[in-house]
């Protein structure tokens, strides 16, 4: 099995820090993984994202063209990613901003609405965990106990109390996910 | 016991310097290897072993710390990016003359000049063929993986003392930026007692004085040491080349590419065989010593050969003399920043494999 995850959005919204915790999660279920960012003066306000890849065989390139999941949480990355979905796969997005909404008919399009439940519970920072919520209820590949390891892992100790808080949003993002073309 | 962990090429780096019982690090930040230094504060290795971090007031003060450090027989190193690098050929050319040994990282970006800070392959030339000034070779080790990173910290140390020669590890923006899984190699711990013979540690009564220096104003006695020189650089092309190949032996058409190429190339073997077609991939994992031999024996059983490299085409010019042009060697890359997709490595493999055809039609 090799999932082949494309998330992307603004700086700030903790595309980065998904894609690390999905990474460290995949690794608590001893699965291969890569973490490739975008690393360049865009994320400075501009749109970030990050390629990550969880396998049970070896990982070849951490670079991609296409992808079976793409994670999209603004209006310029939904536009750039969404032709290069593969046929088949996953698109999961965040409707807060998004005004030319997907169209392709040969994915599977998902919706979150995931800014607004992160203000709505007043927890505007757990809105990353909301979308990670609402990805492992559809591609349920690693299970939750190990999620709530990788974050164990990628957070420094001083966050830790953040855990439970992160377990509610994820929660959260499970079950508010919804599928728009079924 | 293994110690497993998700690290960034460039953290791996650090930590493996730290593990190898590095004595002393100097370098100055620069992107994409920043981590590199920033690690290394921020783990405290001075703390940990006693290893020296300092960040210098520039690479030119930085690879002369370098120079110094390592005329005392210490495990010296320093890390870079593409226009960091170039301030400090000066220095390497005289490390490289005075016969040092010290481990050099350069994670490269796009260049000429000040460039961009994405990845890039494009300082192939200047890391294979010397770099600086005068006739001299470093060792270069193409890491393709996290692991690779914090693996040929240790080998090249390794070889930088096996051979009192600068040892550079050629990463890129990819490997350097990149996490993967590493397992850590056990603290070495760092070395009391090493080869005193010749070096700089405070002269005593029962040696005589050693001299460091790449001068000598006698051009007679310059071209002995030039000759013992390449009589090493002879020996390091008999000994330490390393290469890597997957799905090579019924191949008809092959990749060459190293560190993130390859890794790009080896999702393109795949998609082709896939396809049916007959691809490998040949890594070279010593870049000095080119892997000449192996590429010209195998030369024989292939149709062409794809180099692969994000630059304008360097390594091709290697390989082009290793096969001594008995078959068909083109280059494919993006370069400036621009990382090439495996579907487009892909695509320029299918089309040299129907120009082959059309050619024998």
């Amino acid at each position: 099995m090799t999932e082949e995850i494309i998330i992307a959005g603004f700086g700030g919204q903790g595309v980065l820090s998904m894609g690390k915790i999905l990474a460290y999660s995949g690794m608590m279920q001893d699965m291969e993984v890569s973490w490739m960012p975008s690393y360049g003066p865009e994320m400075r306000g501009g749109t970030a994202n990050v390629t990550v890849i969880l396998s049970t065989d070896r990982i070849n390139s951490p670079i991609l063209n296409e992808f079976d999941t793409a994670i999209i949480l603004n209006q310029q990355s939904l536009d750039k990613f969404e032709p290069l979905i593969k046929p088949g796969g996953i698109l999961l997005y965040d409707n807060s901003g998004i005004t030319r909404f997907p169209g392709r008919k040969d994915i599977k399009i998902y919706c979150v609405e995931a800014t607004e439940e992160a203000s709505r519970m007043s927890m505007v920072k757990t809105f990353n965990m909301i979308v990670l919520g609402a990805y492992l209820k559809i591609q349920p590949f690693v299970k939750l106990e190990n999620v709530l390891k990788g974050i164990a892992k990628s957070l420094p100790p001083r966050h830790h109390h953040t855990i439970p808080m992160n377990n509610d949003a994820i929660i959260r993002g499970m079950e508010i996910v919804t599928q728009e073309n079924k | 016991m293994p110690e497993l962990k998700l690290m960034k090429g460039n953290e791996a780096i650090a930590e493996a310097a730290i593990r190898a019982g590095a004595d002393g690090y100097f370098g100055y930040p620069i992107t994409p290897q920043s981590e590199i230094l920033e690690y290394l504060m921020v783990e405290d290795a001075h703390k940990r072993t006693g290893m020296v971090i300092l960040q210098a007031e520039s690479e030119l003060a930085a690879i002369n710390m370098v120079y110094g450090a390592a005329c005392t027989g210490k495990k010296i190193m320093t890390s870079s990016s593409s226009p960091g690098i170039s301030l400090m050929q000066e220095g390497i050319s005289y490390i490289a003359g005075a016969e040092l040994p010290c481990l050099i990282v350069n994670v490269v970006r796009g260049g000429p000049g000040l460039g961009t800070i994405q990845p890039s392959q494009a300082d192939y030339f200047q890391s294979v063929k010397g770099g600086g000034h005068g006739d001299y070779r470093l060792i270069v080790l193409a890491p393709a993986s996290v692991q690779e990173m914090s693996d040929f910290v240790p080998l090249g140390f390794d070889l930088a003392f096996k051979y009192r020669i600068p040892v550079l590890i050629l990463s890129d923006g990819v490997i350097g930026q990149m996490m993967e899984k590493v397992d850590l190699f056990d603290q070495v711990p760092r070395a009391t007692e090493f080869d005193q013979s010749w070096v700089l540690s405070g002269k005593t009564h029962d040696r005589p004085k050693n001299t460091i220096t790449s001068l000598d104003l006698e051009a007679l006695d310059m071209e002995k040491h030039n000759h013992h020189l390449q009589a090493k650089y002879k020996l390091i092309e008999q000994n330490e080349v390393r290469y890597e190949e997957i799905l090579c032996d019924d191949a008809e058409f092959i990749f060459i590419a190293y560190g993130a190429s390859a890794r790009i190339c080896q999702k393109a073997t795949q998609l082709a065989r896939d396809k049916g077609l007959k691809v490998g991939l040949f890594r070279p994992i010593t870049l000095f010593p080119f892997p000449k031999k192996e590429i010209f024996a195998r030369s024989e059983k292939l149709k062409a050969i794809l180099s692969v490299e994000m630059s304008a085409g360097q390594m091709i010019e290697d390989i082009q003399l290793a096969t001594k042009f008995r078959v068909k060697s083109e280059h494919f890359g993006r370069y400036g920043g621009v990382i090439h997709s495996p579907s487009e490595v892909l695509e320029a493999m299918e089309n040299l494999i129907k120009s082959c055809d059309n050619g024998n039609k």
